[in-house]
């Protein structure tokens, strides 16, 4: 049983035992080629798709045709950009920005307070929040679209951006409180202990204590959220239908629709849609890396 | 964060966290609690009694309709093609992901630097949206136009969404492309955690690379393996987006997985009756594979999960 509980701290362990012993192998141990001939394999795999996309969204639709598709533009454009920017993509930018900032935020606020609660608090009532919570996550809540349908008709919210935020807010919360209250319950019991003491209410030691010290975790569960709602299509392609209401991948499947033999332009709104993950990978990679599986225990 | 996690000690589930402290905290975990009703149980519970209604979808009428729309779903001669298709999605990405995983992640799990630089590149997949890798894809396979017709090699140059068999292939092919990355990076977590001195233990015994992670990696993995299953199987019922734009279920039928199925009776022929019965269909997979998976492993993971808190 405990097994699942040693989870967390060993998962993020992991960088910086690599961080202090960088150079060390296993000593002694032969190569694993076969590992390396996989690993070097997808890598490619992985990469030609991704250099191919990036090359391509800066050749003219001309070149496109009579070029090596794997040899980049000698004369690279950017009229796809400009193409694909004329076509609204500010508007359904923006409208992701605000539909994930307004998901995730909430999402995380409140399942952060679940999980300490969780964590803190004891009694059937919460152990019965925490089982609901875990079954949720084996459900595929896909599977709950038609009725989430019918209570954004009935709330007269069909439409809006709102109606993607709040179901968007509870697919987001079994798994966050998951995270979140693996990383709460390694807080060591003799600071809540001493927080209590210097007589700190709950609410209190939540954001005084607990917040500081979960904060790589509350990035993590902030990331993975971003992605999963920046990425969502199922619930803009139902709840919407107005153009001034898509969201980034929505918009890319209309814009294919309607540029179909376009490849570039297809290609250099794909890369702007992805643009801005890639800057936050950039700048988050370790949190997201080795929080990403922090959830799932072992 | 590392410097403050405690020793595992400090992590007894036996001991009560706080004695009689619950009632003052509880209140905290209600608005999670109210969002989750409201958008995951009510619609869970939605979806069973919509299946015995009758409802175009636009109209605000809604009628009792008895059995009339789990007659029309069980009877409906689609119906063992979907779920075929569902499993056979199900089985191909599960056993095409597992072992590359499983052998990417023990490779990531070396601490050379070039293994780190590697998987910064590796794990890019991860952030791109279903949608756009199925664009991507299909304009990449175009037989016409694709990368395959623009280099000149054959064996590329084929209608590979238009022919069943291929576009399956395809289909397993770009879900593994999207997801060995992220179950590399579970199996590279798992491979960490697993005690140096096992290995020195067996080279001292004499035991060869290949007996090491037979007797060693892979039973000490056991429970990533049953996680990353999991997630895998569970995950391939979602795979809405991808197929949508990639087949839209076709050609004909042969790519028509149950949440597509959902979404074409229910959004397209304005069916919502015969669309939730689908719907409750896809829950009771998903649950009862969840629940599977974890009796094989042996541990509830709710149970222990519980205990914790």
């Amino acid at each position: 049983m405990s097994t699942t509980l040693t989870t967390p701290d060993q998962t993020t362990d992991a960088p910086a035992r690599q961080r202090r012993r960088p150079s060390e192998s296993r000593t002694g141990r032969r190569p694993n080629w076969l590992g390396g001939l996989a690993g070097w394999l997808w890598l490619v795999i992985v990469i030609v798709p991704i250099y191919w996309i990036l090359i391509t969204s800066f050749k003219t639709q001309a070149n496109y045709f009579i070029t090596n598709p794997l040899v980049p533009p000698t004369d690279p454009t950017l009229a796809n950009y400009r193409l694909v920017i004329q076509s609204d993509f500010i508007r359904y930018f923006m409208n992701s920005v605000i539909v994930t900032l307004g998901a995730v935020v909430p999402a995380v606020t409140i399942s952060f307070m679940a999980a300490f609660a969780i964590i803190r608090g004891s009694g059937r009532f919460l152990r019965a929040v925490n089982g609901l919570f875990l079954m949720g996550l084996a459900i595929p809540l896909q599977a709950t679209i038609i009725p989430v349908y019918l209570i954004i008709i009935r709330l007269k919210l069909y439409d809006t951006l709102l109606a993607i935020v709040l179901p968007s807010i509870a697919f987001a919360i079994p798994l966050s409180v998951l995270v979140l209250s693996n990383f709460i319950r390694d807080v060591p019991k003799e600071l809540f202990e001493s927080m209590r003491v210097d007589g700190a209410s709950e609410w209190g030691t939540l954001w005084h204590l607990a917040f500081p010290l979960t904060r790589p975790a509350l990035m993590t569960v902030c990331i993975y959220n971003g992605l999963a709602t920046w990425n969502g299509f199922l619930l803009p392609l139902i709840l919407t239908a107005d153009p001034t209401q898509r969201t980034l991948p929505l918009a890319l499947w209309t814009f294919q629709g309607q540029y179909s033999i376009n490849v570039p332009a297809i290609l250099a709104s794909v890369v702007l849609t992805t643009l801005p993950i890639l800057a936050l990978y950039a700048i988050g990679r370790r949190q997201l890396l080795s929080g990403l599986t922090a959830g799932f225990g072992k | 964060m590392t410097t403050l996690a405690p020793p595992v000690v400090q992590r007894d589930p036996a001991t009560p966290t706080t004695g009689g402290r619950g009632g003052k905290v509880a209140w905290m975990a209600l608005p999670a609690l109210v969002m989750f009703i409201g958008f995951g149980v009510i619609p869970l519970v939605g979806v069973l009694v919509l299946s015995f209604t009758s409802w175009d979808g636009i109209s605000t009428e809604i009628r009792p309709a008895g059995f009339d729309s789990w007659r029309a779903v069980l009877t409906d001669p689609g119906l063992p093609n979907t779920l075929w298709v569902t499993f056979l999605v199900m089985a191909l990405s599960w056993a095409v992901q597992t072992p590359l995983s499983l052998l990417i992640g023990v490779f990531l799990a070396g601490h050379q630097r070039y293994r780190e630089f590697l998987a910064v590149l590796f794990f890019i997949p991860l952030l791109l949206s279903s949608a756009a890798i199925a664009i991507t894809y299909k304009a990449l396979l175009d037989p016409n136009f694709g990368l395959g017709a623009g280099l000149g090699i054959p064996f590329l140059v084929q209608d590979w969404l238009g022919r069943p068999g291929l576009a399956m292939g395809v289909i397993i092919f770009v879900v593994s492309w999207q997801y060995i990355p992220f179950h590399s990076l579970i199996y590279q977590g798992g491979v960490r955690q697993i005690p140096r001195s096992m290995y020195e233990a067996a080279e001292l015994d004499g035991a060869g690379r290949v007996r090491q992670f037979f007797s060693i990696t892979l039973p000490q993995l056991k429970y990533t393996i049953i996680t990353s299953s999991t997630l895998m199987v569970v995950g391939s019922l979602t795979f809405f987006d991808l197929i949508f734009v990639l087949t839209e279920g076709g050609p004909g039928d042969a790519t028509r997985v149950l949440a597509l199925s959902m979404y074409k009776l229910g959004f397209q022929a304005n069916l919502m009756g015969p669309a939730s019965g689908i719907a409750v269909i896809l829950v009771l997979v998903g649950l009862a594979l969840a629940l599977l998976l974890q009796r094989l492993g042996g541990r509830d993971q709710t149970e222990s999960q519980l205990e914790g808190g």
